[in-house]
């Protein structure tokens, strides 16, 4: 584990770059990971991705996977491809100041 | 951390050959990683393993692509998609034996224990799966020689597969790509 300075707040990072505490997260800081991952500016369609997934973690211990989001916020695959073209299943999580999903779906 | 070791210090003397085999390409241009798989197989227990490995692929970012040859064409010819068997003949890790399991009605009784497990776990039957990966950006194609030998045209298949391929077109798409043979 490492620490690292996001939008001006230290945070816990896993190996991988995923936050390990979602209590640090900021919205500044989903905007920098965001922008660091091509994404720029997170549209209203993102937000409703990332509040899903921040509930979701809090609710069920674990961050949604791609098919979890799907079914639960009615945003079909492709326009989940669409907000996070470098990859759905990942950058919903890291964004959104969580670990990644466990699930293979 | 050994074998780490070794590597930086085989970095250190000869930097050229160890570009590929670096653990961490921290400041190196991102180089896009590709899969592609083949799927030679029709059964179920051969089908999902394939589908769902190109689809974990495309949720992080990974280029997939999937190459259906032989039988596996069954996984998107219209007309088998629905009903692809687990396969138990024949697999050694079969939980009955092959005296029973080649008993008729079975094979029905296996395949149907499996996607009900399948169903619980909510993982998508494989008509969905294919079009997740197509909604995914993964793509699919048939192999050519195999639909000769199974009589079959493009109109067979699913939607989902974007043409059929020779084997060196494949390898031509493959370029640059990690490939898997199931």
């Amino acid at each position: 584990m490492t620490t690292a300075t996001i939008a001006g707040v230290q945070v816990d990072l896993d190996a991988e770059g995923f936050m390990t505490d979602p209590k640090q997260w900021t919205k500044e800081i989903a905007e920098t990971i965001a922008r660091d991952n091509g994404i720029d500016p997170l549209t209203q369609k993102h937000w409703q991705v990332i509040d899903f997934c921040r509930a979701d973690n809090e609710a069920k211990g674990t961050p949604p996977t791609v098919r979890r989001i799907t079914k639960q916020t009615g945003i079909s695959t492709k326009e989940m491809y669409q907000l996070f073209p470098k990859g759905p299943g990942v950058l919903s999580s890291k964004i959104a100041g969580l670990t990644k999903p466990k699930g293979c779906i | 951390m050994a074998t780490i070791t070794e590597k930086a210090t085989l970095h250190d003397t000869a930097p050229e050959p160890a570009q590929t085999g670096t653990p961490e390409a921290v400041d190196e241009p991102e180089v896009a990683r590709r899969v592609a798989i083949i799927c030679s197989k029709g059964s179920l227990d051969m089908a999902y393993p394939g589908l769902i490995m190109a689809n974990a692929a495309r949720m992080m970012g990974i280029d997939a692509m999937i190459f259906f040859t032989f039988w596996g064409l069954d996984i998107v010819t219209k007309k088998k998609v629905e009903h692809l068997h687990a396969g138990m003949l024949g697999n050694p890790s079969s939980p009955m034996p092959h005296s029973v399991m080649g008993l008729p009605g079975m094979e029905a009784l296996a395949t149907k224990m499996m996607k009900k497990k399948i169903e619980s776990l909510d993982i998508p039957d494989v008509p969905e799966l294919l079009e997740i990966l197509d909604d995914a950006g993964a793509e699919l194609y048939s192999c050519q020689l195999a639909m000769e030998m199974f009589d079959l045209d493009d109109d067979d298949l699913v939607p989902q597969v974007k043409g059929s391929l020779t084997a060196m077109d494949f390898w031509e798409k493959a370029a640059g790509a990690q490939v898997v043979f199931i």
